[in-house]
């Protein structure tokens, strides 16, 4: 326990270092993942044949390509098309895609999921689409979505440890490097593990804790 | 005021409406009864545009009703609809609920419309809720709301789709004691119910739908006390003496 102790404040900078990296990888492909998200949702439950089957396709390709192929296509493959990214780039973007889509379809079970009977008592009173979106179905949808959307985040936290392979030195990046230079893999991939939980523990009670605010409200 | 001329409509093979044809005079109240199945509910959802109608016409006031027609949301906001399951806007109180309409698709003042909707929250009975989530009151205060959020769109008809069917037996006078002081200002009504007493007491007139077609129709007395037809004869014996 002792020579854990030592090595791990000797460890704790350089993983420290890769946590930082790994919170802004999140944070940023939350953010364009969540807007995306809802563009696709919105596209899908347009009603629009020519909006919502180009979505549906792009939704279906990247959920069907594993994350790691994603971040490899756009990292390896794009500059051969002219599109130079740095590696932090490619992995932002490549989790936002990829974890766009899961949002978005977490999003339109969500707007589906509220009930007929809205559409209709807002159609009665004469809504147009637009704002029978903006002012019932979204705002109900928004509740009943928040537990899984919470879910997808806590995933995308986890999965930014995948940007690694594209030489992004987040937290497992640095962990492995620190692993492979000392040997004491115990120590080190414990203390990965732990600071990952430093994160996703106060995340999901923060999220039960927006949920709960949310149920009150009703 | 509302018009049906041979009305049909089918989902698929199955014909729901064979032809209907009735007309709904202003300031009156005509009750559409009949056996689940016979279309009624599906013939009030014609009116408002909730469905489409393949063959026929609908007028209200002399217009077209037609679901693809862009003139079909005005014509919404001039034709009410108080459903069978209320449908009132759970994340919004009795009062938003009510100034949604008015505030949001017509335009008005909010204090204008505010102040309209508190003097119809009171009319039917419910001005100390008025700050109320739908969750917090029972079904027969909700259907209240309901038509509260009706009326304030000053509607010049209003459909009412089985407004007591999912009621508590003891909330359902409340509902039906609005609905008849509406019936005596004159307004226009249009109700699909099972309540017979109500429709004996109060409808002008009453259709009696069954498997599509309208069977027998004339002034309440004729259709429920005297039936001539066999199948309103059987039906009304159903309703009124349950086993």
């Amino acid at each position: 326990m002792e020579k854990f102790l030592t090595h791990a404040t000797e460890y704790l900078p350089i993983l420290l270092q890769g946590l930082w990296m790994t919170v802004a990888v999140t944070v940023l492909a939350a953010v364009l993942a969540s807007v995306l998200g809802v563009v696709w949702a919105l596209l899908r439950t347009s009603g629009v044949r020519w909006l919502a089957v180009p979505a549906r396709t792009f939704v279906e390709f990247i959920r069907g390509i594993p994350i790691l192929v994603v971040l490899f296509y756009i990292y390896f493959v794009m500059p051969e098309i002219g599109i130079d990214l740095t590696a932090f780039q490619a992995g932002v973007i490549g989790l936002a895609l990829t974890y766009s889509c899961y949002i978005g379809e977490t999003f339109r079970a969500g707007i589906e999921a509220v009930d007929k009977g809205q559409i209709e008592a807002a159609m009665s009173i004469g809504m147009r689409r637009p704002m029978m979106m903006r002012r019932v179905i979204l705002p109900q949808a928004f509740r009943i979505v928040v537990p899984p959307y919470a879910n997808n985040i806590v995933m995308l936290l986890k999965d930014s440890s995948q940007v690694s392979v594209i030489s992004v030195a987040e937290l497992t990046m640095q962990g492995k490097m620190l692993a492979s230079s000392t040997f004491d893999n115990m120590t080190v991939f414990t203390l990965v593990a732990l600071l990952y939980l430093c994160l996703t523990i106060p995340l999901n009670s923060l999220m039960s804790r927006v949920e709960r605010a949310l149920r009150r409200s009703r | 005021m509302i018009v049906f001329d041979d009305v049909h409509k089918s989902y698929g093979t199955f014909e729901v409406l064979k032809g209907i044809s009735a007309t709904v005079e202003k300031g009156e109240v005509v009750c559409l009864i009949g056996p689940s199945g016979s279309g009624k509910s599906t013939l009030l959802r014609c009116v408002n545009g909730l469905e489409s109608y393949q063959k026929g016409r609908i007028t209200v006031d002399g217009l077209l009703v037609d679901v693809n027609d862009p003139t079909i949301h005005a014509l919404r906001t001039r034709v009410a609809k108080v459903f069978q399951r209320f449908n009132l806007f759970p994340h919004r109180t009795a009062l938003e609920n009510v100034i949604e309409g008015p505030v949001h698709v017509l335009g008005q003042p909010k204090a204008e419309a505010r102040d309209y909707a508190l003097e119809l929250l009171a009319r039917v009975g419910l001005s100390h809720k008025i700050d109320a989530y739908p969750a917090a009151l029972s079904g027969g205060q909700q259907q209240r709301v309901a038509i509260a959020r009706a009326l304030a769109m000053r509607p010049e008809a209003i459909l009412f789709d089985e407004p007591t069917s999912a009621l508590d037996p003891e909330m359902v006078g409340d509902v039906l004691q609005v609905m008849r002081s509406l019936a005596d200002e004159h307004m226009t009504m249009l109700v699909v119910t099972h309540e017979i007493q109500f429709a004996r007491e109060v409808a002008d007139r009453v259709l009696f739908l069954d498997g599509g077609t309208i069977v027998e129709q004339g002034t309440a007395d004729q259709v429920l006390r005297a039936p001539q037809n066999e199948r309103t004869q059987d039906f009304l014996r159903r309703v009124t003496h349950p086993v």
